[in-house]
């Protein structure tokens, strides 16, 4: 069953793409997700999809068009990395505002400045509070696996939430990798047909997006808070069912050797591998540590991760972003209010890492690992807003 | 008061339509904009000559017009208390302008 391909990252969304077959594909290509684009163009040109690609000017119009075609009950997807994203930034608002499932792979960059085309994560985490479904991959198989999902996710008629995937840009997106792809009837199957209640083109009038005063704009926004509430019940049960084509299981975070952690790295994308391996080789030394892997940022999964950590000493919060706020990165800041409702809470600290696609390495994670000890050690977290891998810091 | 057909002002989030999605046409007389008043005109039917000047300069077209040559009292529900009409009309007192108690 499933058929062996080594894919780059890029490919594998591509393929994840060809396979869903959408109706509407409005993309403009940027470093590191030009390939998914180019990949897809030439399926379009091929005939091997049905999709109509409509090659815009610019992410802002790429974002419009997408929101257009969903509007008009197209299943839709594009692609976009860091200052693709946020020139979309207006348009992801109304994406979600309106209630516009669709799917964005977003291959995580650098936003400038200075000018960088290399992985962080800072892109899509500033575009964390935007009311779309965020889920993150560590591999491309999970890229692969995530996009298919990611259909359904949005399209539930309790969420009709647009949802980005993540994967970290050249770290997977260029990395070649033995994956397993779903067949395509399969993929066709599981994915089904979009069907919304009302569009653009069912020939009864509808406006999309009008002016919303004072006396209502304040319900749609609750209505959008609670479809993102929704959500995480619609993604376990999708992820349940997709385990059951695919063999592959996902849920909204994964744990790693973390029962009777005493130290706990949380990390999201591709930097959990790096932080399994250094949990391997203290725990071949007979150390007590695990790893927690986020998979859905959006919505966060409060409680969850709160239950998985709360035997836990001490927690460092890795963010590939940093957020200028001179107290810690957005993951921290989440994780962080997480723990506040445990009565006895792990010291939790945050460290800044890999920026602009600074090198992240196991001897990082085994500092990471050393410097929990010696809060525990301590009992006191010292600075808690950390960055690992700058001259002149450490 | 109705908003559009089978949607009330007062509703709760969960009976209003998803991002505000509209479902019918020619739907913008039932917009009430007349909340959105400061000033507020007063129609004194005894001093009207009913010229109709005012009429067509009403931006909101919130004075109703019965027949070719009658006027009625202005509706509340679309006058935002421009004073458009207060300004075009010749005849003193027809048509006074203050600001609105609320």
């Amino acid at each position: 069953m499933g058929i062996r391909k080594l894919l780059s990252g890029n490919e594998a969304t591509a393929t994840a793409m060809k396979q869903i077959n959408p109706d509407v594909v409005a993309a403009y290509p940027i470093t590191p997700s030009t390939e998914v684009v180019h990949y897809f163009s030439q399926y379009v040109a091929d005939g091997e999809v049905d999709t109509q690609f409509v090659a815009v000017e610019s992410e802002h119009s790429a974002m419009s068009a997408c929101i257009g075609a969903s509007a008009a009950g197209g299943r839709t997807s594009t692609v976009t990395s860091a200052c693709g994203l946020a020139l979309m930034w207006e348009l992801l608002y109304v994406a979600s505002g309106q209630r516009l499932p669709m799917t964005l792979a977003v291959i995580n960059r650098a936003l400038s400045g200075p000018i960088n085309i290399n992985n962080d994560h800072s892109d899509s985490m500033g575009a964390r509070d935007s009311g779309w479904i965020q889920l993150y991959s560590e591999n491309n198989q999970e890229a692969y696996d995530n996009y298919i999902m990611a259909q359904r996710i949005g399209e539930h008629k309790d969420v009709l939430l647009p949802v980005m995937v993540c994967q970290d840009g050249f770290i997977t997106s260029h990395a070649v990798e033995n994956i397993e792809l779903l067949e395509d009837d399969k993929v066709k199957d599981f994915v089904g047909k979009f069907e919304p209640t009302r569009h653009l083109l069912d020939g009864k009038p509808l406006s999309v997006g009008p002016y919303d005063t004072p006396m209502h704009y304040f319900e749609h926004q609750y209505q959008r808070a609670q479809a993102m509430i929704a959500a995480k019940k619609v993604i376990l049960d999708v992820s349940k069912e997709y385990a059951k084509v695919s063999g592959r299981e996902y849920g909204l975070f994964e744990t790693y050797k973390l029962e009777d952690a005493e130290r706990v790295i949380v990390v999201v994308n591709s930097s959990a591998g790096t932080a399994k391996v250094a949990a391997d080789q203290l725990r071949a030394k007979g150390e007590k540590v695990g790893v927690l892997k986020i998979r859905v940022f959006r919505p966060f999964p409060v409680t969850e991760i709160a239950e998985a950590l709360k035997n836990a000493k001490a927690v460092a919060v890795m963010d590939k972003c940093d957020s200028f706020n001179a107290m810690g990165g957005p993951v921290f800041v989440d994780v962080r209010t997480a723990l506040y409702e445990l009565e006895k809470r792990p010291l939790t600290i945050n460290y800044i890492y890999g920026l602009g696609g600074r090198d992240v390495t196991v001897d990082n994670f085994l500092t990471v690992f050393n410097a929990l000890s010696e809060v525990v050690k301590t009992g006191k977290t010292g600075e808690t807003y950390r960055h690992i891998g700058v001259r002149g810091v450490n | 008061m109705i908003f559009v057909k089978g949607v009330k002002i007062d509703q709760p989030w969960n009976e209003i339509s998803i991002g505000g999605n509209i479902t019918e046409g020619g739907n913008a007389v039932a917009v009430p904009t007349g909340d959105w008043r400061v000033m507020i005109p007063t129609f004194h039917e005894e001093k009207c000559k009913h010229c109709m000047l005012c009429f067509p300069v009403c931006a909101d077209s919130a004075i109703p017009v019965e027949s070719e040559n009658k006027r009625l009292d202005f509706n509340f529900h679309l006058c935002k208390g421009c004073g458009v009409c207060f300004k075009v009309c010749p005849f003193e007192g027809a048509i006074t302008w203050e600001k609105e108690d609320k």
